[in-house]
């Protein structure tokens, strides 16, 4: 700890850290645009200036960048006298020489951070009567837009894009006052972790393109804290809405998960919510149903019939936990095939099992050295990928301790360490992304990924007794490898299930334990498909095939199918043979599908902003979402609520008389001890603070009066939550509430996200109150993992092993419905290696066929010369690629017959 | 007594004052120009519409009587798709006049707004958009701004340079 004195008070502060983050998180307002709290310093704009005094007699002191200037005992600063005061001023003057007249129609506007900070310097007037210098823009893609007179040369763009997330096509150019900040070529931006810019850059320069279709102001959306349902690992989201639509997704800081960054598919997914294939009302057989004739329908068939449910990795734990309950225990199944259910089983209890740690992305960050089995984290964790990307610094860093400069001087230690980057292997059947990286890139097929980790485990376990059948060369750089694991401090293995290999995964666990015995913490990081996986995965439902098989030997009267497309997952004969022998078809989802349109009930659902519920990510972290706002129509339910009345009414209950407000999570953790603790996501639905709800809205939101009164002159009522700690409007609590808790970012002076530095005493640190989920790993009953003897592989023959290439858009299929995604998504490719090609006479380019089962596909042909032979990748699921079942085994341009 | 006597005087002397009643409607009230009566949409002098869709007049109003919902043409030149004011709940303070960076939106010497029915006192933009500059003659915001949105190119404006060329590295 450091005593300090800052404008004649004294603080004691950590030591460590620079001033700029010591005031900033003391409340004391210094203005400030390049330093970042996840990027550190480099001293470029000269905003924060403070004075620094030798000692109580000096009175005239000197002016420092407190940004670069560590904290130590002693020191006796000022930011608030004259000089330093009127520097500020200054500088922002000089800032805005150029500034276009731009705020009315600025994106920023009201969430700007140079409109903050320019207030906070009390600039006002430009004196400076001299032309402007101008900028040309560029189309920077679907997703970010570009507004180049609004740069104030800050170098936070270039620093975030090129040296945190690894872009290469994002650069400056041209000299002194005429930088620019943009591509060599117009063109899309390639990274896919782009969106940030909008938060990184501090002024209008990035904004969010798909905001403008629909361009709401910061103050006037409603908010509340959410979790992004892109992908399994639960990025904490802010997400914003207006006019009953969807219209924002921004970063929520949670310490342990997403940090200060989003992936493009989280920020840019949201739009599928707006979208015309919302199921708008309930329909029977495809008519429109009123609530009567819904109800005695629903009524007639859940009393009298034998139902089975099939529970979704995408919904809520409350939903599938309420269809659980309806349906009873031996009837509710879960809509993944019998390989990914084995598999998920298999993370599941690797991750329960206490043997190894499951580590949050917090803890990614601070690993030393990373395999990378059978997974391409970029397209199927993408956040998870930048985390590594921030891993690989550390041993260089380590190494760089001698100069002993601090951990937030940037520029200093990316001076030193340069291009250095710490050991990561990747074994995957093609280049990934994080090839730049990696010291040993490996691309081999799934089966040869799993014998190779195989060998490696072997040469871990056993160093003196090393496998017989490798090569000469395969040998020494596995001893190469074994040995850097070893000798790293923290290594980390990812590892997961999108080539669908148990044995990769058995690999990656023998390899996490060999690693771990050495009196070193390894880290397993595990990825699974979908936002829920882990909690559907949880409640240890049989697969859907175990339905299909039950379905052709016995009677079932109806199947209730949770937010799930069966005939995406399912081919198209497989689900018609099951749904053709089942009388009534209910299915709930938000967004019409190929199985709603075979429903005899269709119940529409709300998306993960119009309803609360719990999701637990890969880390088995159980996060809460909150309803952001109530949709329009009365008949959107969230799935949940449609389970539990038709529970209740199963158990005799009269429409009337049912319970709208179930504690589902309460009766969920004292049934199955797995989940015990979960209540513990977030405050308990009583939670005020000075007996005031905490406002979904900012204090300045418009239109209150006019929005509606074109329907009605009397403003309506506004909708009342019992059960969670925000009011929908914007009455209630006005001071900060705790971080975690926070539906959107805004302190006094500070209108833009970057308000979140005042609600932190310790940036990346622990925060003011702990709301940040609740972690369920390891499980109350920790059992060893046990692997089946080898599988027999079933290749068929003539025809060629094909491999799931997951893609950041596409793959995930409610991003993929949102307009911006969908322009990204690859379009249906058929990638094989060089020999492949030639073997059956494909050129890049060409469009060739390809047979899975029943169904031919019309593929456009991709040469990647690192592929290895023997196997085929299609993309994941894409639009148009569907209802194939992994793994999978095809037949490129087969002999029609 | 005196008091009293005084009071009557002078109330009787005005009886040959000037009177201020006027027969209104027959007559109409002699209002100036800055009297905050009705609210408009104005147009700029090429008679586009002024209002550039930024949300600052609906957050200055104290009573939120304004919603709207901005867009843009395919220049990418951003007006209001749609623009309401709930007369019924209007103060006429001002402050929408006051806080709008493009004199689009006006009060004006008009307050003639009666109705039966409060329903007929929401106005839509149809209702407000008058094909006139208004108070503020002569001022086109997107003439002074740094975007180029079919108004004027980059760096077309008269305190503007011609946009950088970004090649030339001479000091
Ligand atoms: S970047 Fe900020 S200050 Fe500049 S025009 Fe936009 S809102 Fe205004
Ligand atoms: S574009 Fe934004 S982040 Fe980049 S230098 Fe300019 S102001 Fe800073
Ligand atoms: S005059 Fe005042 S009350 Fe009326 S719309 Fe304008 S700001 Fe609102
Ligand atoms: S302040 Fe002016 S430009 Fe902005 S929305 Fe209101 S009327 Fe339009
Ligand atoms: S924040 Fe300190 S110089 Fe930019």
């Amino acid at each position: 700890m450091a005593d300090i004195s800052i404008d004649n008070i004294p603080y004691t502060v950590a030591e460590g850290k620079n001033l700029l983050e010591v005031c900033l998180s003391l409340g004391i307002k210094l203005p400030y645009f390049c330093w970042h709290p996840a990027m550190g310093s480099v001293g470029a704009c000269r905003q924060c200036a403070v004075t620094v005094f030798k000692d109580v007699n000096d009175t005239r002191g000197r002016l420092m960048m407190a940004c670069m200037e560590p904290v130590r005992d002693g020191l006796y600063i000022s930011v608030n006298n004259a000089s330093a005061r009127a520097f500020r001023a200054q500088n922002i003057e000089w800032l805005m020489t150029n500034h276009p007249h731009d705020c009315a129609i600025c994106d920023e506007g009201g969430a700007c951070h140079l409109q903050d900070m320019t207030v906070l310097t009390g600039h006002a007037y430009r004196k400076y009567n001299y032309p402007k210098r101008t900028h040309l823009n560029q189309n920077l893609g679907p997703l970010i837009h570009h507004e180049m007179n609004r740069c104030i040369q800050c170098y936070r763009c270039v620093r975030y894009y090129k040296e945190y997330a690894g872009g290469r096509d994002l650069d400056v150019f041209a000299a002194h006052d005429l930088v620019y900040f943009g591509r060599a070529h117009e063109g899309n931006l390639e990274n896919e972790f782009s969106g940030n810019l909008t938060e990184v850059c501090p002024t209008g320069v990035f904004t969010d393109k798909t905001l403008r279709q629909h361009y709401t102001r910061k103050w006037d959306m409603t908010m509340a804290p959410s979790i992004c349902p892109h992908c399994s690992l639960g990025c904490n989201v802010i997400a914003g809405e207006r006019y009953g639509s969807l219209r924002q997704i921004t970063n929520r800081h949670n310490p342990f998960v997403n940090g200060y960054f989003l992936c493009d598919r989280g920020r840019y997914g949201y739009d599928f919510s707006n979208q015309p294939q919302r199921i708008p009302e309930p329909l029977i057989d495809n008519v429109v149903a009123t609530p009567e004739i819904l109800f005695n329908k629903l009524s007639e068939i859940v009393i009298n019939n034998k139902l089975i449910g099939i529970g979704s990795p995408r919904a809520s734990l409350e939903a599938n936990f309420a269809l659980r309950q309806l349906v009873g225990v031996e009837n509710f199944y879960q809509s993944l095939s019998e390989p990914e259910t084995e598999l998920t089983k298999k993370i599941l209890a690797i991750n329960q099992s206490g043997t190894i740690h499951t580590p949050s992305m917090a803890d990614i960050e601070r690993t030393d050295a990373v395999l990378i089995l059978g997974e391409d984290p970029t397209n199927s964790a993408p956040r998870l990928a930048l985390s590594l990307r921030q891993a690989l610094r550390n041993q260089p860093l380590e190494e760089a301790e001698s100069i002993r400069v601090p951990s937030w001087n940037d520029a200093a230690l990316r001076e030193k360490i340069q291009d250095q980057s710490g050991p990561l292997y990747i074994a995957y059947p093609r280049s990934t992304k994080l090839d730049d990286l990696a010291t040993h890139t490996n691309h081999l097929a799934p089966n040869a990924i799993a014998d190779w980790a195989f060998a490696l485990a072997q040469l871990l376990e056993q160093p003196d007794s090393p496998p017989a059948s490798l090569s000469n060369q395969n040998h020494a750089d596995l001893m190469a490898i074994a040995q850097t694991l070893k000798r790293s401090k923290r290594p980390l293995i990812v590892s997961g299930m999108s080539l669908f290999n148990e044995q990769i995964l058995q690999a990656a666990y023998r390899i996490a334990l060999a690693l771990n015995k050495q009196d070193q913490k390894t880290d397993l990081a595990l990825i699974l498909p979908e936002s829920n996986s882990t909690g559907l995965a949880l409640l240890q439902a049989p697969s859907i095939e175990k339905a299909f098989s039950r379905a052709s030997n016995e009677s079932i009267d109806g199947v209730l199918v949770l937010e799930q497309d069966l005939y995406r997952q399912f081919p198209l004969e497989k689900v018609d043979g099951f749904l053709s022998r089942i009388e009534h078809l209910i299915v709930i989802d938000q967004i019409h599908h190929g199985t709603t349109s075979k429903a005899t009930i269709v119940l529409p659902s709300t998306t993960f902003a119009e309803s609360s519920g719990t999701l637990v990510n890969s880390e088995g972290r159980g996060q809460r979402y909150y309803a952001v706002f109530v949709p329009g129509s009365e008949a959107i339910r969230p799935a949940w609520s449609w389970l539990n009345d038709l529970r209740q009414i199963k158990g005799g209950l009269q429409v009337e008389e049912l319970d709208q407000h179930p504690d589902l999570l309460s009766e969920l953790i004292e049934l199955l001890p797995e989940f015990a603790g979960l209540d513990r996501v977030g405050p308990k639905p009583g939670y005020l603070i000075h007996e005031q709800k905490i406002p979904r809205e900012p204090h300045r939101f418009s239109g209150r009066t006019a929005m509606s009164a074109h329907l009605t002159i009397s403003e309506p009522k506004p909708p009342v939550d019992t059960h969670s700690p925000y009011g929908f409007t914007m009455e209630g609590y006005r001071g900060l509430p705790p971080a975690p808790l926070a539906p959107y970012y805004w302190a006094p002076s500070w209108n833009s996200g970057q308000a979140v530095n005042q609600y932190q005493q310790d940036f990346n640190g622990e925060l003011k109150e702990n709301f940040y989920g609740f972690r369920l790993f390891p499980g109350p009953v920790q059992t060893p993992v046990s692997w089946s003897a080898e599988q027999p592989e079933n290749i068929s023959n003539g025809d060629i092993e094909l491999v799931p290439f997951v893609h950041i858009f596409g793959s995930e299929w409610l991003s993929s419905l949102s307009p911006g995604i969908a322009s990204l998504a690859p379009k249906p490719y058929l990638a094989l290696s060089v020999l492949e090609a030639t073997r059956y006479g494909l050129e890049p380019d060409i469009e060739a066929k390809l047979q899975i089962g029943a169904k031919t596909f019309t593929l456009t042909v991709q040469i990647h010369p690192e592929m290895p032979e023997g196997i085929a990748g299609i993309p994941y699921q894409i639009m148009g690629l569907t209802g194939i079942e992994w793994p999978s085994f095809g037949k490129i341009n087969p002999e029609t017959s | 007594m005196i008091s009293i006597l005084r009071t009557m005087a002078l109330t009787f002397l005005h009886l040959f004052h000037k009177k201020e009643t006027i027969q209104y409607p027959e007559e109409k009230v002699p209002l100036r120009p800055r009297w905050r009566g009705r609210i408009v949409l104005t147009r700029d002098p090429d008679m586009g519409e002024r209002c550039v869709g930024c949300y600052l007049c609906a957050a200055a109003c104290p009573v939120d009587c304004i919603s709207l919902q901005a867009t843009e043409d395919e220049n990418g030149r951003r007006y209001p798709e749609f623009f309401r004011i709930n007369f019924s709940r209007c103060i006429f303070c001002g402050y929408c006049e006051e806080a709008c960076p493009t004199y689009a939106i006006q009060l004006i010497p008009d307050f003639e707004m009666a109705e039966y029915n409060r329903q007929n006192l929401v106005y839509e933009k149809e209702d407000l958009l008058i094909n006139s500059e208004g108070k503020y003659p002569g001022y086109n915001y997107y003439k002074m701004a740094g975007v180029a949105v079919g108004v004027k190119p980059k760096g077309g404006g008269s305190q503007e340079n011609p946009p950088v060329n970004i090649h030339r590295l001479l000091p």
